[in-house]
C-alpha cells in the first residue's frame, strides 16, 4: 500500500533563510510519524508543505494519494490540521466554530449542529459549549482547535507541536486522544520538541535540523543510537567531581561530561547506577543530587550529529539542572 | 469516548468500493454558500459582542451631531441646511471608515491562525474573503440606516424618490466593496489589528477630510481645490447628496464608479498577490 504521507527532496527558501533543505520523509497509513527537532529545524514549514498551505520551491510531496502542488484541494478534503497556534475564532463559541467548519464543508444546518455537539462531547468541552471561545483556557483552546481539525473526518491529521505550553494533565489527555484517532486508522503526523512525545506516540521518528532530515527509525533505534539513560551525579563536596569523574567514566566504560559540578555518563545498562553508588560509598563520596534520567533532545542530537541541537544549549541544561534542584 | 470510525487504514480489499475521487476544485454554489456561511460567521459574534453594534452606531450618530450642532451655523448659515449639505458627506466618510473592519477582521485572522485553518479546508480559496466583504457589506447598511434615522431625526429631508434612495444604497454598497481591497491589502501587509487602525486612519482621516463632504470648497486655497475636485469622496457625497436631496447625479454616479473600478484594478491584483506570497 502506498504510505499516506510522501516527501522528497522538499526545499523551501525564505529570503536568505533555508527552512527545508531537501527533507523527505514517509508515513505508512494508519501510523503516527514523529517529526523531531528543535526550534527553526523547519517542522512547520514541512507541516505547512504538506498541508497544501505553502508551495515548496523544489521536490515534490503526495498525501493521500494526491500532490500537494497540483492537486491542493483534493488533498484538502482528506486532511486536518492543528497548528502551533490554535486557529478558532475567538469571538465565537465552541458550538459556533465547530457549525462553521462543517457547514463550510457544506454539511446541513442540523447535521452541523449534531456534529458539533458529538465533538464538544468527546473532547469534554459540553459545558462551555455556548462560551466564546476567548473565555477558554489554553488547554481548551488547543482541544476544540483540534477538535475543529476533526470535523470533516480526516484521514489524515497534521498535529504541529499539539502540546506546547500545555500542562502535563492536558499534554497526556492529548495524547489519548491521537491514540484513538490511531486506533481508528487514522495517519498522524506530528512535530514536536519532546524526544518524550515523539517515544510517547510515534511508530517511526524523523529527526530534522536545519531543514534536513538527520536521523530516522522508530523510537528505540533512535534512544540506542543516542544512548538511551543518562546517569547525572553532583556530590556534595564539589572538590570531589574529579574522583566522581574518574569511578563513573571506569564503570561506564566511557568519558563523563562535565557542567560545573555535575558529572553526566551514558547509562548502558540497569547495573551502573548500583555499581556507581557502591563506590562512591565505599570511597566516601557523598552525592547531593543522583538521578537517571532520558536522553534529552539535544543528547539524541549530540549523539546523532555530533553538535548541539541549539548554539549554547550546554549551558540551557546547566540551568534546567538548577531548576531541578531548588 | 470514542472517536469516529473511519475506513482508512484498512486495505483496501476489505473496502466494499473505492471511494469516488474528492473533487478537484469548489463548485460556483459551493463558492457561494461557502461565502454565506464567511458572512454569517462574521456578523454572529455581535450577538455575542453587542457593542459591536453600539460600536457602529456611536460613531456615526456622534460625528453627526458634532458636525450639525459645532459647525453647521458657521459653515452653512443654519444647522438645518447645513444638515442637508454634510449628511451625504458624512454617510461617505463613514463608509470609508467601516472599510477599516474588512482589515482589522483579515489581520486577526491572519495573526490567529483562523485563516491557516481556513486555507486547510477544501473550500474555495475566495471565501474567506468574499465572506468577510459580505458581512461588512451589512455592517455598512446597518450604519447607513442608523445615519439617515439620525439625520431625518434632526430635520434632514429626503427630496428625490424611493428608488434614489435605493440607487444611493447601491452606490454606496459597490463604492465600499471595490475600495475594501485597498483594506484586504492593508490587513495582509499589517498583519496585526492594532496597526490597521492606525494606518488606516492615517490615510483615511485626510482622505475623508480633504473634500467637500463637510465644507463647500469654495473657501480652501487653489491646491486644494484641485485636489478635491477629484477626491473619490467629495465625488461619493455629490453623489449620495444628488441621490437624496436632488441635484446633478449622473457624473458623479459615473465618477464613483470609475474611481471603484480603479481601486479595485489597482489593489485587487496587488491584494492577492500580497496573500498569495505573504501568508
Amino acid at each position: 500500500m502506498p504510505p499516506a504521507i510522501e516527501a522528497d527532496g522538499l526545499v523551501k527558501r525564505f529570503g536568505a533563510t533555508t527552512a527545508l533543505a531537501g527533507a523527505s520523509l514517509s508515513a505508512a497509513e494508519g501510523t503516527v510519524l514523529g517529526v523531531l527537532g528543535p526550534n527553526g529545524a523547519g517542522k512547520t514549514t514541512a507541516t505547512r508543505v504538506l498541508a497544501t498551505l505553502l508551495a515548496p520551491d523544489e521536490g515534490r510531496a503526495v498525501v493521500g494519494g494526491y500532490n500537494v502542488i497540483t492537486e491542493p484541494h483534493r488533498v484538502r478534503s482528506l486532511i486536518g490540521l492543528t497548528g502551533q497556534y490554535a486557529g478558532v475564532d475567538e469571538a465565537l463559541t465552541g458550538t459556533e466554530n465547530l457549525v462553521l467548519i462543517a457547514r463550510l464543508l457544506g454539511q446541513g444546518r442540523a447535521a452541523a449542529k449534531a456534529r458539533a455537539a458529538d465533538l464538544l462531547g468527546q473532547f469534554g468541552l459540553s459545558d462551555a459549549a455556548g462560551r466564546a471561545a476567548r473565555t477558554y483556557s489554553g488547554g481548551m483552546r488547543r482541544r476544540l482547535d483540534l477538535a475543529a481539525s476533526l470535523v470533516g473526518r480526516p484521514r489524515i491529521l497534521f498535529l504541529d507541536e499539539p502540546t506546547t505550553g500545555l500542562d502535563p494533565a492536558s499534554r497526556n489527555e492529548l495524547w489519548g486522544m491521537v491514540r484513538r484517532l490511531t486506533d481508528d486508522g487514522v495517519t498522524v503526523l506530528l512535530t514536536t520538541q519532546y524526544l518524550e512525545e515523539a517515544d510517547q506516540l510515534a511508530d517511526d521518528i524523523v529527526v530534522i535540523d536545519r531543514g534536513a532530515v538527520v536521523a530516522t527509525g522508530t523510537p528505540d533505534d533512535l534512544k540506542a543510537r543516542a544512548g538511551g539513560a543518562v546517569l547525572q551525579m553532583r556530590p556534595t563536596d564539589p572538590g570531589q567531581v574529579a574522583v566522581v569523574t574518574r569511578i563513573a567514566g571506569e564503570l561506564a566504560g566511557s568519558t563523563p561530561t562535565v557542567d560545573q559540578d555535575t558529572v553526566s555518563v551514558p547509562a548502558g545498562d540497569d547495573a551502573l547506577m548500583p555499581a556507581v553508588v557502591r563506590r562512591l560509598d565505599d570511597v566516601g563520596v557523598r552525592l547531593a543530587e543522583l538521578t537517571l534520567r532520558r536522553a534529552t533532545l539535544d543528547e539524541v542530537f549530540l549523539a546523532l550529529t555530533g553538535r548541539h541541537a541549539v548554539p549554547g544549549s550546554s549551558t540551557d541544561s546547566d540551568s534546567t539542572t538548577d531548576r531541578e534542584l531548588v | 469516548m470514542t472517536l469516529d470510525r473511519t475506513l482508512a487504514g484498512r486495505p483496501a480489499a476489505d473496502l466494499p468500493a473505492a471511494p469516488p475521487p474528492p473533487s478537484r476544485r469548489a463548485t460556483p454554489a459551493q463558492w457561494a454558500s461557502q461565502s454565506l456561511t464567511m458572512a454569517w460567521r462574521s456578523l454572529v459574534q455581535i450577538k455575542h459582542n453587542p457593542s459591536e453594534l453600539l460600536d457602529l452606531s456611536i460613531q456615526p450618530i456622534m460625528f453627526v451631531l458634532l458636525f450639525t450642532f459645532v459647525f453647521g451655523g458657521a459653515i452653512g448659515g443654519s444647522t438645518d441646511a447645513y444638515l442637508q449639505f454634510s449628511l451625504g458627506g458624512l454617510i461617505a466618510q463613514n463608509a470609508l471608515f467601516l472599510t477599516v473592519y474588512t482589515a482589522t477582521g483579515l489581520a486577526t485572522d491572519l495573526q490567529k491562525g483562523t485563516f491557516d485553518r481556513f486555507r486547510s479546508l477544501p473550500i474555495a480559496r475566495s471565501a474567506p474573503l468574499s465572506g468577510r466583504i459580505m458581512g461588512d457589506v451589512v455592517r455598512q447598511l446597518w450604519s447607513l440606516v442608523v445615519l439617515l434615522a439620525v439625520g431625518v431625526a434632526l430635520g434632514f429631508r429626503i427630496t428625490t424618490s424611493p428608488l434614489a434612495v435605493l440607487a444611493a444604497f447601491g452606490l454606496l454598497v459597490a463604492f465600499t466593496v471595490a475600495f475594501s481591497w485597498t483594506s484586504v491589502l492593508l490587513g495582509v501587509l499589517a498583519r496585526d489589528p492594532e496597526k490597521v487602525q492606525i494606518y488606516g486612519f492615517t490615510v483615511l482621516f485626510p482622505l475623508t477630510f480633504a473634500s467637500n463632504a463637510f465644507a463647500p470648497t469654495q473657501t480652501m486655497p487653489d491646491w486644494l481645490q484641485a485636489w478635491v475636485s477629484i477626491n473619490p469622496v467629495t465625488r461619493l457625497a455629490d453623489a449620495l447628496r444628488g441621490l437624496l436631496v436632488g441635484g446633478p447625479v449622473a457624473a458623479n454616479v459615473v465618477a464613483t464608479l470609475l474611481w471603484g473600478v480603479a481601486f479595485a484594478a489597482v489593489f485587487g491584483p496587488l491584494a492577492v498577490w500580497a496573500l498569495r506570497t505573504r501568508v
